[in-house]
C-alpha cells in the first residue's frame, strides 16, 4: 500500500449552505466525481454555527491514535476565525456517499485535506462578513474577522458568529476555488499545539473506544478459529461449553476459505466475557488444518536461499548494465537481508458490536477502513449495503490492522445467529495469532564501487511471497527506491514463493522493511569505500535534483533529502567521539511523501545487550505543521515502536501457525528502555504532508548501523539477536 | 455465586464465579469499563485499579481474593487530589495518542505519587515499566508524572 498520489481531478469539494436546526448557519459539504452535479443525497459532512456562537465540526476520517479528530477541525477553524475552545467535534457515521474516503492509512488526512477543509471554513466565514454587511448596510470591504466575531473597522461596531448565523445562511456561498485563505503567518490555531480533543473523556475512564460498547440486552462472543492459518473445525464438544455457567450458546460457523472473510470457526455466546471464553475452553476443538499447515519460517528461508541462487523470476526495474558495471568495479560488496513477519498488536484487541434486527444490520467497531467492511458484511450475510450501518468508535491504536474487517463479519454472523446484539472480543492471542502480518522478506545484494568510492552498480534480488505476477498482500516492492534513478546500472529482481500465512500493511507499509535493508547496506558500502557513512550518503544523493517526475508519488527530491540528513548530522553532533561500545548510526528514507534522516546512538554491552541511548530526527514534510504537538507524538512514538520491533518482535511461522501469542513472547518496548527523541521538522516550501508513518522506516537501520559503529557487528536479519552481539 | 466487593466507595453485589476476573465484574457487571482488556495476562497493565492503594492488574485477579479490600478505578480518579492532578497534566500536555492504555498509566502514577510524592525518573521506570503503551507516549507519560508532582506546576 503506498500512498496514493493526491487527490487531483477525479472528485471535486462541493457546499451546500443552509439553515440549522434553532436558527443557526449549516454548511454542508461533500466530494462529487468532477463533472457530476452535488449527488443529491442528503450531505451532512458539516460545519454548524449555532445562534450562541458555539460552532460543531464533524470529523470524517476513523481516529486511531493519529490525531486526525483534532488536526482535521483545526484547518476548518483557522480559516472560518473562531477560538478553538468554541469548537465541538462530532464523529461521522461511516459513509462513503457522504463523506468520500474514510479511512486511516497512508498518512493521507492531512496531505489530502489541508487545502479542501481550509477552503471550507474561509467559505462560512465569507458568508458570516456578507451578513454583518448587509446588516449594517456597509461594503463587506470594510469588515474584518476576530476570533467568532466581524467588525465594521471604520466604526469599530461588531456582531458575534451566534448573532449572525441565521442570517448568513441566507448569503450566496462564495465560489470555494476563489475564495480568500490566511497568509499562513497570520495562523493562530494552524501551528499551535493543541491537545487532542478526546483527551479529557479518555483521562477519565468514559466509553470511547469499541471494546466498551454497550447495548441493552447485550451479550457476549468469543470465536476460536483454527490456529494453522485456512483449517476447519472437524468436531467441537458444543455441550461442554454450553454446561459452563452463563454460557447461553455455541455453535459452528462454517465460514469461507478467503483469510480475509469470515472464517470457520466455534462461537461462543454468553452474559459476559468471562463465561464466553470459559465455554471457549471447555469445547476441546479437533481441527482439520489445511495445507498451510506444512508451512514455516524456517521453510521460507530455506526456500529463499535457494531462489536467490537462481535466476530470478522476474526484473521489476534494469537501468543501465548492472553485470557488465559490476565486472568493471574496482570493489564489489555483496549481503543478504532478510527480516520476520511482525504483528499490529493494537493494545484494544479486535472487537465489534453487532446487532440484526429485521434483516438490518448495525455495527460498531473500532476499524480504519469502513467501507470494505460494509460491503463484507452485506456480502456475508446477503443484505444489502445500504442495510447496513457502521458506527466507528475511537479505536485503541490501528498501525494497519484494522483496515482489515474480519472481526466485523465475524460479530454480524455471531450476532445474527445468536438473535440479540452481541460484543465479540477476541483474546490477545487470539490477536496476535489472528493477524495479517507485515511479510517476511528476503535481500540478496550485490554492488561495485569504483575507485574513487562512488556506487557504479546496484542490484538486489529480492525474495518475496506470492505466486506468478501476484504479490501475497503487502508483499511486494516498489522498485523505484533510492538508489533508484542515482546510480546509473540499478537492477530489482524479484522471486516469489507461495504463502498460506495471512499478510497485509503494517505502519508504513514496505518501507518499515525496505529502510532497514537499503539503509543498511549503503552503510556497507560506505564502510568499503572507506568513507564516513553520513558523508556517503551526501555524495550518493549528489546535487539538489528531482529524481522522477514532478508530482509522482514516487518522484524523489535530492536537495529535500539533503536538508534533512545534514541537520540530523549537526544537531546530533555526528563525527564526535564516542566512548568504547558506544556508536552513532545515520539512515535517511523518504516514504509517505515526507524525508526523514535519523541519527541513532546506541551501547552494547560485552554481553550483546544493545541500549538505545538517544535519537535525533529531522523531517521535512512541508511548509507546515498542522498541530505541534500531535505532529511530535506522531514521530516520537513512530521511532520508539520500531526500536521495539528491532530489538525483540518477530512473529515465527512453525507448522502453519504463529508462535508467538500474547506481550511475553511479542515484546512492545517499554518505558524503562524508552530513549529521549530529538525531532526538528526542516519546513520547506511544498504542501503540507502526513506524519503518522514516514518517521519509522530509516529508525531500524539507524540503529543497526550504531550497533556496528558500537561494536563492529553488522546486523543483516531483524530483530537484533544478543547472542550474535557477545564479545565477553 | 455472590460476592459483595466494595468500588469507588460504594458496596457492590455480583453473581459471577468465583475465579470471574475482577476486570470482568467491573467491565460487564459493574458498567465500570474504564479499566482496560489489553492481554490477559498481568503483561500490560491496561487493567490496572487500586485494590487498598496498590495498583493491581485486574485482568488476573479473581474476584474470590478480592475481600474486603476498596476497589478504585479510574472512573474515581477526578474525585482523588492526586488523580485530577495527574489527569489534568496528561490533558495538557496531550499525553493520549489512541488513548487506550491511558486510564492504566494514570492509575499506576497515582499509586506512585501517593507512596513518593517526587519520583526520578528511575523511579517512574520502575514504577511504569509494567505498563504497555503500544503507541509509546512513554516520553510525556514521563513529563506529566513530574508536572503532576510538581503540583501542576511548570518546572522551575
Ligand atoms: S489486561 Fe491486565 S495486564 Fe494486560
Ligand atoms: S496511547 Fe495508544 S496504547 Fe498508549
Amino acid at each position: 500500500m503506498n500512498a496514493p498520489a493526491p487527490a487531483g481531478g477525479s472528485r471535486r469539494l462541493f457546499l451546500k449552505t443552509g439553515l440549522a436546526a434553532g436558527g443557526g448557519l449549516m454548511l454542508s459539504f461533500g466530494w462529487a466525481a468532477e463533472g457530476d452535479a452535488a449527488p443529491a443525497a442528503a450531505v451532512n459532512a458539516y460545519i454548524r454555527i449555532a445562534a450562541d456562537g458555539t460552532v460543531t465540526i464533524v470529523s470524517k476520517n476513523p481516529e486511531i491514535g493519529q490525531g486526525v479528530k483534532t488536526s482535521i477541525p483545526m484547518l476548518v477553524a483557522e480559516e472560518l476565525d473562531v477560538d478553538w475552545s468554541a469548537v465541538r467535534i462530532e464523529q461521522a457515521l461511516a459513509d462513503q456517499g457522504v463523506y468520500g474516503r474514510q479511512v486511516a492509512g497512508g498518512s493521507m488526512a492531512t496531505t489530502l485535506q489541508w487545502d479542501e477543509l481550509r477552503r471550507v471554513g474561509a467559505a462560512g466565514r465569507q458568508m458570516l462578513i456578507a451578513a454583518a454587511a448587509r446588516t449594517w448596510g456597509v461594503p463587506a470591504s470594510e469588515c474584518a474577522t476576530s476570533p467568532g466575531r466581524v467588525r465594521h473597522l471604520p466604526t469599530g461596531r461588531e456582531l458575534g458568529y451566534g448573532a449572525l448565523a441565521a442570517q448568513a445562511a441566507a448569503m450566496p456561498p462564495p465560489d470555494l476555488k476563489s475564495v480568500p485563505l490566511k497568509d499562513p503567518k497570520d495562523f493562530r490555531i494552524i501551528g499551535a499545539p493543541t491537545p487532542g480533543v478526546d483527551n479529557r473523556a479518555i483521562v477519565s475512564g468514559q466509553p470511547l473506544f469499541g471494546v466498551d460498547v454497550r447495548i441493552p440486552g447485550m451479550l457476549h462472543a468469543t470465536f476460536a478459529k483454527c490456529p494453522a492459518f485456512g483449517g476447519k473445525v472437524a468436531r467441537a464438544d458444543l455441550a461442554a461449553a454450553k454446561a459452563v455457567r452463563g454460557v447461553r450458546q455455541a455453535f459452528v460457523v462454517e465460514g469461507g476459505t478467503a483469510l480475509d472473510g469470515l472464517l470457520p470457526g466455534v462461537a461462543v455466546v454468553a452474559d459476559g466475557w468471562w463465561a464466553a471464553r470459559k465455554g471457549r475452553e471447555a469445547l476441546n476443538i479437533a481441527w482439520d488444518e489445511g495445507p498451510a499447515a506444512a508451512q514455516s519460517s524456517q521453510g521460507f528461508a530455506r526456500r529463499a536461499a535457494e531462489l536467490a541462487a537462481q535466476p530470478p523470476h522476474r526484473t521489476l526495474q534494469a537501468d543501465g548494465d548492472v553485470d557488465d558495471a559490476l565486472k568493471g568495479a574496482a570493489k564489489v560488496v555483496e549481503a543478504a537481508y532478510s527480516y520476520p513477519f511482525l504483528a499490529h498488536a493494537p493494545l484494544e484487541p479486535q472487537n465489534c458490536t453487532a446487532w440484526v434486527r429485521d434483516g438490518k444490520v448495525e455495527i460498531w467497531a473500532p476499524t480504519q477502513n469502513p467501507e470494505p467492511g460494509r460491503q463484507l458484511v452485506a456480502k456475508t450475510l446477503g443484505v444489502a449495503a445500504q442495510d447496513v450501518t457502521i458506527h466507528m468508535t475511537r479505536c485503541g491504536g490501528g498501525f494497519g490492522r484494522r483496515l482489515n474487517n474480519d472481526y466485523m463479519v465475524e460479530a454480524a454472523w455471531i450476532a445474527r445467529a445468536a438473535g440479540a446484539p452481541v460484543k465479540l472480543i477476541w483474546s490477545r492471542e487470539d490477536d496476535i495469532q489472528h493477524d495479517f502480518y507485515r511479510p517476511a522478506g528476503f535481500h540478496h545484494f550485490k554492488a561495485g564501487l569504483d575507485k574513487a568510492g562512488g556506487l557504479v552498480a546496484w542490484r538486489d534480488h529480492f525474495v518475496t511471497f506470492g505466486e506468478g505476477e501476484q504479490y501475497a498482500r503487502s508483499a511486494g516492492m516498489n522498485a523505484s527506491q533510492f538508489p533508484s534513478r542515482a546510480v546509473a546500472n540499478y537492477r530489482i529482481d524479484v522471486s516469489t514463493m507461495p504463502l498460506g500465512v495471512p499478510t497485509g500493511p503494517l505502519r508504513a507499509p514496505g518501507n518499515n522493511a525496505f529502510g532497514f535493508v537499503i539503509q543498511s547496506f549503503i552503510d556497507e558500502l560506505a564502510h568499503a569505500a572507506g568513507e564516513d557513512p553520513l558523508k556517503f550518503r551526501l555524495k550518493l544523493l549528489g546535487e539538489p535534483r528531482l529524481l522522477g517526475k514532478p508530482g509522482e508519488g514516487d518522484s524523489f527530491d535530492t536537495g529535500r533529502m539533503r536538508g534533512v540528513l545534514e541537520l540530523v548530522g549537526e544537531k546530533s553532533g555526528w563525527g564526535r567521539a564516542t566512548p568504547k561500545g558506544v556508536g552513532l548510526g545515520v539512515a535517511f528514507h523518504y516514504s509517505h511523501l515526507g524525508y526523514f534522516a535519523e541519527v541513532v546512538e546506541a551501547a552494547v554491552s560485552p554481553e550483546g545487550a544493545v541500549k538505545v541511548r538517544k535519537v535525533w530526527v529531522a523531517a521535512d514534510v512541508g511548509s507546515q505543521i498542522v498541530n505541534p504537538s500531535g505532529a511530535l507524538q506522531q514521530v516520537q512514538g513512530a521511532v520508539l515502536d520500531s526500536i521495539g520491533q528491532t530489538l525483540g518482535q518477530q512473529i515465527v511461522i512453525e507448522a502453519g501457525r504463529a508462535v508467538q501469542s500474547n506481550f511475553h513472547d511479542f515484546p512492545l518496548l517499554r518505558m524503562a528502555d524508552a530513549p529521549p527523541v530529538e525531532v526538528h521538522f526542516l519546513r520547506t516550501d511544498h504542501p503540507p504532508t502526513g506524519l503518522g508513518e514516514p518517521a519509522l522506516p530509516p529508525l531500524p537501520p539507524a540503529l543497526c548501523n550504531a550497533v556496528f559503529a558500537a561494536c563492529g557487528r553488522r546486523i543483516r536479519a531483524l530483530p537484533i539477536d544478543p547472542a550474535a552481539l557477545k564479545t565477553a | 455465586m455472590p460476592y459483595r466487593i466494595k468500588v469507588n466507595g460504594r458496596e457492590r453485589t455480583v453473581d459471577v464465579d468465583g475465579d470471574t476476573p475482577l476486570l470482568w465484574v467491573l467491565r460487564d457487571s459493574l458498567d465500570l469499563p474504564g479499566a482496560k482488556f489489553g492481554c490477559g495476562m498481568a503483561q500490560c497493565g491496561a487493567c490496572t485499579v487500586h485494590v487498598d492503594g496498590a495498583p493491581t492488574r485486574s485482568c488476573v485477579t479473581p474476584i474470590e481474593s478480592v475481600g474486603k479490600a476498596a476497589v478504585v478505578t479510574i472512573e474515581a480518579m477526578s474525585a482523588d487530589p492526586i488523580g485530577a492532578r495527574l489527569q489534568d497534566a496528561w490533558v495538557n500536555l496531550d499525553v493520549p495518542q489512541c488513548g487506550y492504555c491511558q486510564a492504566g498509566q494514570i492509575m499506576s502514577a497515582a499509586a506512585l505519587l501517593a507512596r513518593n510524592p517526587n519520583p526520578s525518573d528511575d523511579d517512574i521506570d520502575a514504577a511504569m515499566n509494567g505498563n504497555l503503551c503500544r503507541c509509546a507516549t512513554y516520553l510525556r507519560i514521563r513529563q506529566a508524572i513530574k508536572h503532576a508532582a510538581r503540583g501542576g506546576k511548570a518546572a522551575s
